[in-house]
């Protein structure tokens, strides 16, 4: 019983500063991709066209 | 069995928590100082477009502009564009600190730098020059 106490514990701070350092020094690639596009359609003045926006409603035959 | 297996399982939900957590936050780019330099930025277009356009002005690899061939400016416009260019590359800079700033993490400044010189060439139009990773002009 002892014994997984234990190793839960080392689990425990293991799993908290692993999840510390993730988000301490994790770049949120994604995030800055979307970010940079935003302000680059901006600047820029793009409209939607270029972005391949939410698919178009088929009609309906 | 089932007991040893718990805090595995609980510390890969944490680690994976974190992960998903940082993936699926958004950047902060609402800050004053990033709208001031956005429309400062985007007011200069009008000047630095047709530029890009004739291929006087490029897109370098760091993210900023260059004039690369200034034969292509009428004399009457260079002495403009110059400073247009100048003026750009301080806004450009100063963005890219400023983003990774308004997110309380002034080193990532670099990475916000690399992402946004891929992201203007992406969104360049075609016909628009631009350095590729070993520094060499490209006509997209």
């Amino acid at each position: 019983m002892n014994h997984f106490a234990k190793s839960y514990a080392v689990f425990l701070i293991a799993g908290c500063l692993s999840a510390c350092v993730t988000i301490n020094i994790y770049f949120p690639a994604a995030a800055a991709e979307k970010a940079a596009d935003k302000i680059i359609d901006e600047v820029w003045q793009l409209k939607q066209g270029e972005k391949p926006a939410n698919p178009a409603p088929t009609p309906q035959q | 069995m089932m007991k040893s297996f718990k805090p595995m399982l609980f510390c890969a939900c944490l680690a994976m928590t974190s992960i998903a957590w940082a993936q699926q936050a958004d950047l902060e780019i609402n800050s004053p100082a990033v709208s001031a330099l956005k429309s400062s930025m985007q007011s200069r277009h009008g000047v630095l477009g047709p530029h890009f356009a004739s291929g006087a002005v490029g897109l370098t690899k760091d993210g900023l502009v260059t004039v690369r061939d200034a034969n292509a400016i009428p004399l009457s416009q260079r002495q403009a564009v110059n400073s247009a260019v100048n003026d750009e590359n301080r806004d450009r800079q100063g963005l890219y600190r400023e983003i990774a700033r308004a997110n309380n993490h002034p080193e990532w400044e670099g990475q916000v730098r690399d992402t946004f010189a891929q992201r203007w060439v992406q969104k360049a139009q075609s016909g628009w020059w631009y350095q590729d990773a070993s520094g060499a002009w490209k006509k997209k």
